[in-house]
């Protein structure tokens, strides 16, 4: 079961990146590359040789690798078809983020170690963004943890799809602040653009910027990954219609198909959202993690005076 | 009890001739060892231990407790490796060898001597002990003024400190009947029993570090020797956790502790805040790790006043929870903090210096110590699977529980805690990141660190132990919490998880959250080598060095590489307003960029004072005038004036 979740994962995600730069090549009027186009990308990266300066220690190596392990393994984590998992007896929604901490850990230090200057700039700008982003990251969740009195995200996810749709303002700030910094953490706009090379702005495209060959197919696979994760969060926790509990062929279907759909969904918020909003200027991006961090402790407050059930 | 007296031995002997500082070094690591043997044996099951000195007419009531032993563990731990690591270290430092000797065995000892003391009088004895030792380690270095006027501020704050505690216990005594530590567990509450506790706290806070009381933590650490900065902060500002500990859970009964828990959750959370945001921005290297500890003294009181506030309002089983989560963090800070001040004095020996702007590029230099170096980083920025990462997951589960609470004011300050820890985890992973990667990653930059030569093996074998202990903490925090659950059911009658094991920690129920660490590590593993054993196949293996990218301006140099002060940056622009900034450019040229960074509480709390404090000495000065017959009159007066006191 858990080898096969992970599998089906990991052969995924870059499909919804894919999904999501057809989408914006429509609204930018282009015809765009097929969905599959960051498949054949990692492949190509898969068959050329790995370029590695001379500068670089071990570390630099072994980077992509540990980035790919922990960000597999916090997705692998996540109720993705059914909402029994078979990891989560053993970790739950903090241990998952403490992983998403190490995956980005390992990247500063791979970008750092060169000590070329694309390499620091980038990592500098990501260390503000993600020391601002992950507090509204462990809030949010912590918010939610709250309402099923249980940080175990197979017991939580099954709490919200027992309680069933219930307006909550609790849940309402959080997803705007969850969806803020799924934003900023995946290197979107308007905090940072995943298609620029253009120095002066760019902060995940610096960092990666001397790795190659296989190491460059581990990072940007990912960096699919993680947009995946974040995708299957945000449906899990606010959205979880459709999750089997029990693993039946036909209800595996049924969550499969469900689970395309709010994807696809996602999908098209955040190829609008890119499609409208500009790159905003660095030193604005904290303005608005603030604001996200602002809103996650305000959803907790909600939830902690508002919704209190013992 | 063995242990002290191997620790007094061990100071006395330093202070013989030079040829005995090795007999020093040894009876130092042996009564570390001791101490760490004792402190297990307990936990294990060993009956507690009491005996009974006099010294005149004082009795010395000595007792090993579980909280004690609790306490022990990491002072052991801590003690026994320094003394590995100091014979090599020592050797590099030309002056003052034997001071430090004498010193240190005696700050052992008065540290052992405090966490063993059910008496009032050999605690304020050790308490006393432990602040003049360490007074003489910070000033080791006293021909340099930055050194002397570290230690004249570290000896204020003490003794400010411990009159306050002396005031405390002489409270409590008089409100029990007497100094002895079972008197005052019999006591009844009382309102002086309240002012006491508060004092003591005050006490201890200033011995921790805590905000505002925290300013001597990052003058006074970076000034000793780095093998005693790791004693002191790992060790010494536990010993004052303990305190807390010992008089809020175990001797002091109050009405109401409300008031206390909730200052002692503010205090926390600030120092935390605050104490991250000065080690993101700080140049020298052990200043970081200084101001690092002020924020893990800070999550550590803040779990107490959570223990606290549980236990106040009638949730011992959540308040035994997050007690349990304060004393795990002790020990994993403990050991993760001396792991990296010996890998800061290993770097200072390497490099010359413990300016992070003249290191870097360390790592291909000094392989061994940048791993070990890099685990301390990665366990103290809370990176499961490492230890870090345990406490601070069952702080969270702690707070995640609030919703038990009747009040909801009370109810809502949980979690406004709980967003500052997040936010200092954030920060902290940011800070220490910064750290590890000035010092090894990039290219040197300055000559010693271009030269750099890896450390002996003496002091690699001393760090190599304290990650071992890091590691099986972190993969086996069942076990260590097994030992704790003891302390919690002793002071408040539940075990601190429900369900630890060896491989996984339950605090609740399975159904709320449970943690193993070393499946989870296990599964990144397979992960990890599936991956490269896929990818590393056949003709694939090979690959190819290259010049990195400089935009096709030749080679990059070491002064094309983002500096330490410019990683942190964007973190210092957004935390402004917590720091006072002053850049400016030197020379006429405006070649040159100077950037200072300062503690604004200088300013905003302790200027005003002394401000004050020499107003009023200035006026006072005028009564100085130098006149005979003024002075006479002023004795008349005086004389006057108790006369009439006298008769009235």
């Amino acid at each position: 079961m858990l080898p096969l979740q992970i599998l089906l994962f990991a052969l995924a995600a870059p499909l919804l990146n894919g999904w999501v730069d057809m989408l914006r090549a429509r609204l930018q009027n282009r015809r765009g590359p097929s969905p599959l186009q960051p498949w054949r990308n990692l492949r190509r990266l898969f068959a050329k040789e790995p370029v590695v300066p001379h500068t670089a220690s071990w570390l630099f190596r072994m980077a992509p690798y540990v980035m790919f392990a922990a960000t597999l393994l916090a997705s692998s984590a996540l109720p993705m078809l059914t909402v029994q998992t078979p990891l989560a007896s053993v970790t739950d929604v903090l241990v998952l983020t403490g992983f998403l901490t190490l995956a980005r850990v390992a990247l500063m230090i791979g970008s750092l170690d060169p000590g070329t200057a694309f390499g620091g700039l980038g990592a500098s700008r990501e260390l503000m963004l993600s020391a601002l982003a992950e507090p509204t990251l462990l809030l949010g969740l912590f918010s939610l943890a709250m309402t099923a009195h249980s940080s175990n995200l197979a017991v939580l996810v099954g709490h919200l799809l027992d309680t069933g749709m219930m307006l909550r303002p609790s849940f309402l700030f959080t997803l705007l602040a969850l969806l803020m910094v799924a934003g900023v953490e995946n290197g979107r706009l308007p905090a940072d653009n995943t298609t620029t090379h253009l120095e002066l702005t760019m902060v995940h495209e610096a960092m990666v910027l001397e790795w190659s060959g296989r190491h460059l197919a581990l990072v940007e696979w990912s960096g699919h990954m993680k947009l995946l994760f974040y995708g299957i969060l945000l449906a899990d926790l606010f959205a979880p219609w459709g999750l089997a509990d029990h693993a039946s062929p036909a209800m595996l279907a049924l969550a499969l198909l469900c689970l395309m759909g709010k994807l696809a969904a996602l999908g098209v918020v955040l190829a609008l959202t890119e499609a409208l909003l500009p790159k905003m200027r660095l030193f604005r991006a904290p303005g608005m993690l603030n604001l996200a961090f602002l809103l996650a402790v305000l959803g907790l407050f909600s939830h902690v005076i508002l919704e209190h059930n013992p | 009890m063995l242990a002290m007296g191997l620790a007094m031995a061990a100071g006395l002997s330093a202070a013989g001739p030079r040829s005995w500082e090795r007999l020093a070094l040894q009876l130092l690591g042996a009564s570390g060892l001791c101490s760490l043997a004792a402190g297990l044996w307990l936990l294990l099951g060993g009956p507690s231990d009491a005996v009974v000195m006099t010294l005149g007419v004082i009795p010395w009531h000595l007792i090993l407790d579980p909280l004690s032993a609790v306490f022990l563990l990491p002072l052991g731990a801590v003690v026994s490796t320094i003394a590995l690591y100091a014979r090599p270290y020592l050797l590099h430092i030309e002056t003052g060898f034997r001071r430090p000797g004498v010193a240190t065995g005696f700050f052992v000892a008065s540290m052992i001597l405090v966490l063993l003391a059910a008496h009032a009088f050999p605690f304020m004895l050790g308490w006393e002990g432990m602040a003049l030792a360490s007074y003489l380690l910070v000033i080791q270095h006293h021909e340099e003024s930055a050194s002397r006027q570290a230690g004249l501020i570290y000896l204020l704050v003490a003794h400010m400190g411990a009159l306050v505690l002396l005031l405390a216990f002489g409270l409590l005594a008089h409100g029990a009947g007497g100094p002895d530590f079972a008197q005052w567990r019999a006591a009844p509450a009382s309102a002086s029993a309240m002012a006491a506790l508060a004092l003591a706290c005050l006490a201890f806070a200033a011995k921790a570090g805590l905000v505002p009381l925290h300013v001597w933590l990052p003058l006074a650490h970076p000034a000793a020797p780095s093998h005693i900065s790791a004693l002191m902060s790992a060790v010494m500002l536990k010993i004052a956790i303990y305190g807390m500990v010992r008089l809020c859970f175990d001797l002091v009964s109050v009405q109401s502790a409300l008031g206390l828990a909730v200052t002692m959750i503010t205090t926390g959370a600030l120092s935390m805040v605050l104490g991250v945001v000065l080690a993101l921005v700080q140049q020298d290297i052990k200043r970081v790790l200084a101001c690092s500890s002020i924020e893990n003294l800070g999550l550590v009181t803040m779990a107490l006043g959570l223990a606290l506030l549980y236990r106040t309002t009638g949730h011992a089983m959540l308040a035994a929870m997050a007690l349990g989560a304060a004393l795990l963090h002790v020990l994993n800070h403990a050991l993760l903090k001396a792991l990296l001040f010996l890998g800061a004095g290993t770097i200072q020996q390497a490099c010359d210096t413990y300016d992070l702007g003249r290191m870097g590029g360390l790592l291909r230099r000094m392989p061994a110590s940048g791993g070990l170096f890099l685990l301390g980083c990665l366990g103290l920025a809370a990176i499961p699977p490492l230890n870090g990462f345990a406490s601070e997951w069952l702080l969270f589960q702690a707070a995640l529980q609030s919703w038990q609470m009747e009040q909801g004011i009370l109810r809502s300050l949980i979690p406004l805690a709980a967003a500052c820890l997040a936010l200092t985890t954030a920060l902290g992973t940011a800070c220490l990141l910064r750290l590890f990667a000035s010092a090894f990653l990039g290219q040197a930059r300055s000559r010693p660190a271009r030269r750099a030569r890896e450390a002996p093996r003496a002091m690699l074998l001393a760090q190599g132990m304290l990650a071992a202990l890091c590691v099986l903490s972190g993969l086996f925090p069942g076990l260590l919490l097994m030992m704790l659950n003891q302390v919690t059911v002793a002071l408040l009658h539940h075990p601190a998880v429900q369900t630890a094991s060896a491989l996984i920690i339950t605090p609740v129920t399975a159904t709320q959250a449970s943690y193993a660490p070393l499946a989870v590590l296990a599964v990144i593993m397979i992960i990890a080598l599936c991956t490269a054993a896929l990818l590393h196949t056949r003709k694939r293996a090979a690959l190819r060095r290259v010049q990195p990218w400089a935009c096709g301006l030749g080679p990059p140099t070491a002064r094309m590489q983002i500096t330490p002060a410019a990683l942190a940056m964007p973190l210092r622009q957004v935390f402004a307003g917590l720091l006072s900034i002053h850049e400016r450019l030197g020379s006429p040229q405006g070649r040159r960029y100077h950037l200072e960074i300062a503690d604004r509480t200088w300013d905003l709390l302790y200027a005003p004072v002394a401000r004050f404090v020499m107003s009023l000495s200035r006026h006072a000065a005028r009564l100085q005038s130098g006149r005979v017959r003024l002075y006479l009159g002023f004795s008349l007066g005086t004389l006057l004036v108790l006369l009439w006191v006298m008769s009235w």
